[in-house]
């Protein structure tokens, strides 16, 4: 039996408890998203843009899928502290595949931002969710179909017009239950004109013998001259999967930063597709991958310059050792229209030993004359000759290792708007790097990556 | 302080040392010169330790141990420095935490705690001061856009907070002007103690103008050929390292008809 049969079997028989637990808007696309998966399956190992992530192999198993709504009693929302807040954030959680109401973080929000529970938020504002839901993920994606398919709860952010919000609106997905579980969470962001918002995401695992599969999508619209920085930082175990796929709508003169940083992971696909609707406007994406003993990480990105005058720049670095895999591919289209491109993409990785292995695919598709773009892949060990003029000056072999990777990622790190969350992004990077069990020291209840 | 015994070694299984011979007391300065292609780098890799050479026979012994059996970081803490002629770049890595890790190292390999951030800042002032360095090159990557004079003032520099025993400086002289050349020349005089030596590998004479060598050697062919006092870089300087040559090669063919 192939993968996606038990998924097709399970909305057959139980849509109607699925939609009985969910919100119009969201049930209004299952039908699609269905007839997709039932007509497409899951993709293949040789279809040219999943070669590096096995879809049959991660979905295979019966994680479970709660779509009763059973209460799962846990409560981390007390107890939990992220690692990295910065001078002032506001954080929600997502306990598994629901929203989870935390106390007092509304409180510092201006009005004008609402950061709510998708499912709560289609209630109260039906017409705004089905305008947006579905509206920049394309369907026929496999991640997006199995989604839409299941999803129930996810985290809907909307900055209107003009509205700055100074703290950073931290969101932090947790598994923990104690039987494995698939979570199918979305995430709606729409920034209207002229507003301006950083997100953080936080994936954590803190049941590390369970396996939990996340299949999430995340969709943005960013309006005319909106900016939005979006980071999302996944530190869960090695027996989590992430399938995510991120849309993205830009309009003119927007202004977006996605910062995708891979801490501790399982087996990873992160895709983002993202498309210029206006012109001026600019995308600057940024990606990070740490890899070790048997973790694997695939990237997608694919940017699509439609409309003239904008402009996009990607790096994305992976540190690939042990028994890991990691693979990035990205394709930058430029539509015969879209002049005065500017588009550059930069994929630079470190192996680490004689077992990782590292896969790079950069790629650009150009329909007209008047761009400056570039690409460019290099996949290499250590510099020999760094780590001998540290060692001369006492630095131990390890020691040195250990700056140069950390150092080799330092301008991913720098890309990072705000100087906290920089200077606490080395610091757990630097932990990541030396070994130690968790990047986040100062939480009640580490997980274990 | 130094014994270098028939000393060996090659890279990409070509020999470039074939039987060096030399003897560093405490307090000394010898100068090692040397036409092209001599050795004369092969034998300061060879002696930090640089694991794209391998040696083939003889011995080193550094203050009564092995050095040969040392990593090139223990051979640091044990009091080996040496300075680069092409100090490298690291992207990335700032020279201040560079500076840390190289102090604590150190201070970890004799058993003591890491140094304090207030002593620390002011070690790096008190030795930066030395070569005249300047402070906003402390916030930047290790060597990167450094000029040529500031990466040779930063070798010293290192020398200076890290305090060797024993300095091999590699051609500091090469790619410095007059002025340059005076502050690092003054740095390491400003250095030297009645305990600690120096083999200073160099080219030119002018160097040894600034840094007044006890012994100079002459490498040729991967062997110290020749071994003087301080006219011996005049000697070379007026009438070049042919009639060295002439004399070695000779000597060599005499052996090769023997």
């Amino acid at each position: 039996m192939a993968a996606v049969d038990q998924y097709i079997s399970l909305w057959n028989e139980h849509h109607a408890l699925v939609d009985s637990n969910a919100p119009e808007a969201l049930n209004s696309l299952r039908g699609a998203a269905a007839e997709v998966l039932a007509h497409n399956g899951f993709p293949a190992l040789n279809e040219e843009i999943y070669r590096h992530s096995d879809f049959e192999k991660i979905l295979s198993p019966d994680y479970g899928i709660n779509i009763g709504r059973v209460r799962i009693n846990v409560n981390p929302a007390e107890s939990f502290r992220c690692d990295v807040p910065m001078l002032s954030t506001s954080l929600f959680l997502v306990v598994n595949d629901s929203f989870a109401e935390t106390s007092g973080c509304r409180d510092m929000l201006p009005a004008g931002v609402e950061i709510a529970s998708l499912a709560a938020f289609a209630r109260s504002n039906p017409d705004f969710v089905k305008r947006y839901y579905g509206s920049v993920a394309d369907i026929s994606n496999p991640i997006v179909a199995l989604n839409t398919l299941f999803c129930q709860d996810g985290v809907v952010i909307h900055v209107k017009k003009g509205i700055k919000v100074e703290p950073t609106l931290q969101i932090v997905n947790i598994f923990n239950n104690n039987t494995p579980l698939l979570a199918a969470r979305r995430v709606l962001i729409v920034m209207d004109e002229d507003s301006e918002a950083k997100v953080l995401f936080c994936d954590h695992t803190q049941s590390p013998d369970v396996d939990f599969c996340s299949v999430q999508v995340v969709e943005i619209v960013a309006a005319e001259g909106s900016r939005l920085d979006f980071y999302d930082l996944e530190e869960s175990s090695k027996r989590t999967s992430r399938l995510s796929s991120l849309w993205l709508r830009q309009l003119a003169g927007s202004e977006v930063l996605l910062d995708s940083m891979t801490l501790y992971n399982g087996t990873t696909r992160n895709e983002f597709f993202t498309r210029f609707a206006g012109s001026h406007a600019r995308l600057r994406m940024l990606g990070m991958g740490i890899e070790d003993e048997s973790r694997r990480l695939d990237t997608y990105s694919r940017i699509s310059h439609d409309c003239p005058d904008c402009s996009s720049d990607e790096l994305f670095k992976y540190v690939v050792d042990g028994d890991a895999v990691g693979s990035f591919a990205g394709l930058i289209y430029v539509a015969e229209g879209a002049v005065k491109t500017e588009a550059y993409q930069s994929n630079r990785n470190l192996v680490g030993s004689d077992t990782a292995k590292m896969h790079s695919k950069p790629q650009l598709e150009i329909y007209n004359d008047d761009v400056k773009c570039s690409h460019g892949t290099a996949i290499g060990q250590l510099d020999e000759n760094q780590l001998f003029y540290m060692m001369t000056r006492g630095i131990s072999g390890e020691e040195a290792k250990l700056m140069l990777k950390q150092a080799f990622m330092s301008d991913v790190i720098d890309g990072v708007s705000l100087p906290p969350l920089r200077d606490r992004l080395k610091l757990m990077i630097e932990r990541r790097f030396a070994g130690e069990q968790t990047a986040c020291a100062s939480c009640p209840l580490p997980c274990q990556n | 302080m130094l014994s270098v015994k028939d000393l060996h070694a090659e890279i990409d299984g070509k020999e470039i040392l074939r039987g060096v011979n030399l003897e560093v007391k405490p307090g000394e300065v010898h100068a090692i010169m040397g036409p092209n292609g001599s050795g004369k780098s092969t034998l300061s890799m060879v002696l930090a330790g640089n694991p794209a050479y391998s040696v083939t026979s003889g011995e080193v012994v550094f203050m009564g141990k092995d050095l040969l059996e040392m990593s090139p970081d223990v051979r640091s803490h044990e009091g080996l420095f040496l300075g680069f002629q092409y100090p490298v770049e690291i992207p990335g890595v700032s020279m201040v935490n560079f500076m840390r890790a190289a102090v604590n190292a150190k201070r970890k390999y004799f058993g003591e705690p890491p140094m304090g951030a207030t002593d620390f800042l002011k070690l790096m002032r008190e030795k930066r001061a030395v070569v005249e360095l300047d402070n906003k090159l402390a916030s930047r990557s290790v060597n990167e856009g450094f000029s040529g004079g500031e990466k040779k003032r930063n070798e010293i520099f290192q020398m200076a907070v890290l305090e060797p025993k024993l300095s091999i400086l590699d051609e500091t002289d090469s790619g410095l002007d007059v002025d340059a050349l005076r502050i690092v020349a003054e740095g390491v005089n400003k250095l030297r103690t009645p305990e600690n030596s120096a083999i200073v590998i160099t080219h030119y004479q002018r160097l040894l103008d600034y840094i007044k060598p006890d012994v100079i050697h002459v490498l040729y062919k991967g062997r110290i050929v020749y071994t003087g006092g301080p006219e011996l870089a005049l000697e070379i300087e007026e009438k070049g390292y042919d009639w060295i040559k002439a004399d070695v090669d000779s000597q060599d063919e005499i052996k090769g008809e023997a």
